[in-house]
């Protein structure tokens, strides 16, 4: 009487598998390809990052904090990166942050052109937003299924989720930032005979740049969110070293290895946040 | 050298369906109030057809809602017109495709927006030379010339600052800059200078008058501001709920107003604060050259039935004046010793400032454009008659 009727369940699972089992049985190349393509971007960033010397980024996020903010901040953000090389997550860092820095570019990359064509677009905006408040609701972990699925264990599925679950924000901030470009500018853009792509690159993308930014500053903070949880399908890096302590319950090394995210985090978050304030004051 | 003429123009806003069944109803004659109400749609322009000069000042002036910024809005289509037609120089512009309408409005058109419309990440000469840009003119050149239009509206020293470092009166000479820079036949101004302070506003207005002696535009200048409407404009148009109630000189509007709405809206206008010497000057005067043979002359003016003529320059500069009884006595070959040459008066002095010009003299007076154009005459009893009314 209270329960659901049994001759109504009718469960899609069983649907969405034999579609993935199809997409996989007969796709297999593509995705072989892009995951040799992950792994090449992958191995070539790390070897960058990595060939950094220690003291060189604890300079320049000096500089940086001094320039955006104050001799204080620079100070309190080189403390934290600092903290992170004491703790002997610094490699892991390097690992965490390769991760992160493709998933923001390989978002933009995407993102922005996507953002620009739903600003332009009203049937395309009629499609995309339930889509993107769907993907910022959808739990986290769901993201893994279809990765580790596609790309198997490790680093490539890692980056796929982790871009997945971060493009959303930069999608919705970059229409929101060219569909907010001030009526009249875009009238007196117009008003001049501008064709559309000079509107775009003269007028709307420069006077959205702010809002595009605080999209690209939300996309790295929900990668760093992302790149913990996506050490469950075996990306190492921080969230690997939390996995770890989670597994052996040691207390000590999850709480040290989670300062270390959540310092990195902020650095990530002043840093370029201070880069949108600059732009906002030059606007 | 643009005229604009203007055909049953409506502009109908909504859902493409609604704005279809209201276009219907409009040709069945009902009242457009119902309409708007039953098809949910705004009728901003209902019928409107007018005519505007060459180089004439043309004021619109109408309460917020009457369909001015529309009506402006559609002269360089960024508002689609529902029906009617627009002709420039008599060439049909509602029906241009996406090519030739980029052209109309990078070569013949240019508006200032109310609230500056400036691209707040570009410097003042980057936001000047905008237009110019855009058509693809070479960074060297379109330098130049923004440095130029930058002088001639007053903002020299200016140039690479960034429009928020700069005054509302400030930004508004940068629109207007932007906007002539581009050598435009016809020039929009939508309220331009609404958003100013009254001091800022009354400089501005005469700088605008003073700056159209020079450039030769036909002008389309919109306010809600019946003080300003008469002082910038040669004509004016009074508009409400979408329609025009009057159009004329404002002599015409006092001295016969439509109906009451109109008398209610010039109830606060000063007439001595807005009447200028353009306002009321006798055109179509008969024209000589200094080097015309003194016979000929004479046969102009006999034709003309006229006695007094004036000698202009080939740009139509004014020289004096010849008397015909003075050269019909004389017996040489040219009329250059008979040449008088009487002060002129500027066309933008108020017509308060110069009861001392015909204190003791009677004869009609000459005007001039500060660019020494010969412009007409004014006449003292014509002057009377208008501060007197």
């Amino acid at each position: 009487m209270f329960n659901f009727p049994e001759q109504l369940i009718y469960k899609i699972s069983d649907f969405i598998d034999i579609g993935v089992d199809w997409v996989l049985s007969n796709m297999r190349g593509i995705f072989d390809f892009i995951r040799l393509i992950i792994l090449n971007i992958f191995d070539g960033t790390e070897f960058l990052l990595s060939a950094i010397p220690w003291w060189a980024y604890l300079i320049i996020l000096f500089v940086a904090g001094w320039r955006l903010y104050s001799i204080k901040t620079g100070i309190s953000l080189t403390l934290m990166l600092f903290a992170i090389g004491m703790f002997g997550l610094w490699d892991m860092m390097i690992y965490t942050l390769v991760i992160v820095v493709i998933s923001v570019v390989v978002s933009i990359l995407i993102g922005l052109p996507i953002g620009i064509l739903m600003a332009k677009s009203k049937r395309l905006e009629k499609i995309l937003k339930p889509i993107l408040d769907g993907m910022q609701t959808m739990p986290s972990f769901v993201y893994l299924i279809p990765a580790v699925m596609l790309f198997g264990i490790g680093k490539v599925p890692a980056v796929f989720a982790t871009t997945i679950y971060a493009i959303a924000p930069l999608i919705r901030l970059t229409y929101l930032g060219i569909t907010n470009v001030n009526k009249e500018v875009v009238e007196a853009g117009l008003s001049f005979g501008s064709t559309p792509m000079q509107m775009l690159v003269k007028i709307e993308l420069p006077q959205a740049v702010s809002t595009i930014m605080t999209g690209v500053n939300q996309t790295t903070m929900m990668a760093m969110a992302m790149v913990v949880i996506a050490s469950m399908i075996g990306a190492d890096g921080i969230g690997g070293e939390v996995l770890i302590a989670i597994r052996r319950l040691e207390v000590g090394r999850g709480i040290q290895a989670g300062l270390a995210i959540v310092f990195l985090a902020i650095i990530l978050d002043r840093v370029m946040q201070g880069v949108v304030k600059k732009f906002e004051r030059s606007v | 050298m643009a005229s604009i003429q203007i055909n049953h123009l409506s502009k109908i806003f909504g859902q493409p369906k609604a704005v279809e069944k209201a276009v219907q109803m409009l040709k069945e004659n009902k009242d457009p109030k119902e309409i708007g109400l039953e098809t949910n749609t705004t009728i901003a322009l209902n019928d409107v057809s007018f005519t505007i000069e060459d180089q004439e000042l043309f004021v619109i002036v109408g309460l917020s809602g009457s369909g001015k910024s529309t009506l402006i809005r559609c002269l360089n289509l960024l508002n689609q017109p529902t029906l009617g037609e627009i002709l420039i120089d008599g060439q049909e512009i509602t029906q241009l495709k996406k090519q030739e309408l980029r052209e109309y409005r990078r070569k013949r058109v240019s508006m200032v927006f109310q609230h500056f419309g400036l691209l707040s990440h570009r410097s003042i000469v980057k936001n000047v030379e905008y237009g110019l840009e855009i058509q693809g003119v070479d960074k060297e050149t379109r330098t130049q010339k923004a440095y130029e239009t930058i002088e001639i509206v007053g903002l020299k020293g200016w140039e690479t600052k960034k429009p928020h470092q700069l005054s509302g009166g400030m930004k508004q000479r940068v629109g207007l800059a932007r906007a002539i820079v581009t050598e435009p036949e016809i020039l929009l101004m939508d309220e331009p200078y609404s958003a100013l302070d009254p001091l800022i506003r009354r400089e501005m207005q005469n700088e605008l008058l003073t700056l159209e002696d020079y450039i030769n535009r036909t002008i389309v200048f919109i306010t809600h501001d019946m003080n300003e409407a008469f002082k910038m404009g040669d004509r004016i148009a009074l508009m409400k709920d979408g329609k025009i109630v009057q159009i004329g000189t404002p002599q015409e509007f006092f001295s016969k107003p439509a109906d009451d709405y109109v008398i209610d809206f010039i109830a606060d206008v000063d007439k001595t604060q807005i009447f200028k010497a353009r306002n009321i000057l006798r055109k179509d005067q008969l024209l000589v050259r200094l080097n015309e043979p003194r016979q000929d002359i004479l046969e102009k003016m006999d034709e003309a039935k006229v006695d007094v003529c004036y000698v202009v320059d080939d740009k139509n500069g004014y020289l004096g004046q010849l008397n015909r009884d003075k050269i019909a006595k004389s017996r040489m070959k040219t009329v250059e010793k008979f040449v008088v040459h009487i002060e002129p008066i500027l066309r933008n002095t108020y017509l308060k400032d110069l009861w001392n010009r015909f204190e003791n003299y009677d004869e009609n007076l000459p005007v001039v454009d500060s660019k020494g154009k010969f412009r007409g005459v004014l006449s003292k009893d014509d002057m009377i008659s208008v501060l007197a009314s």
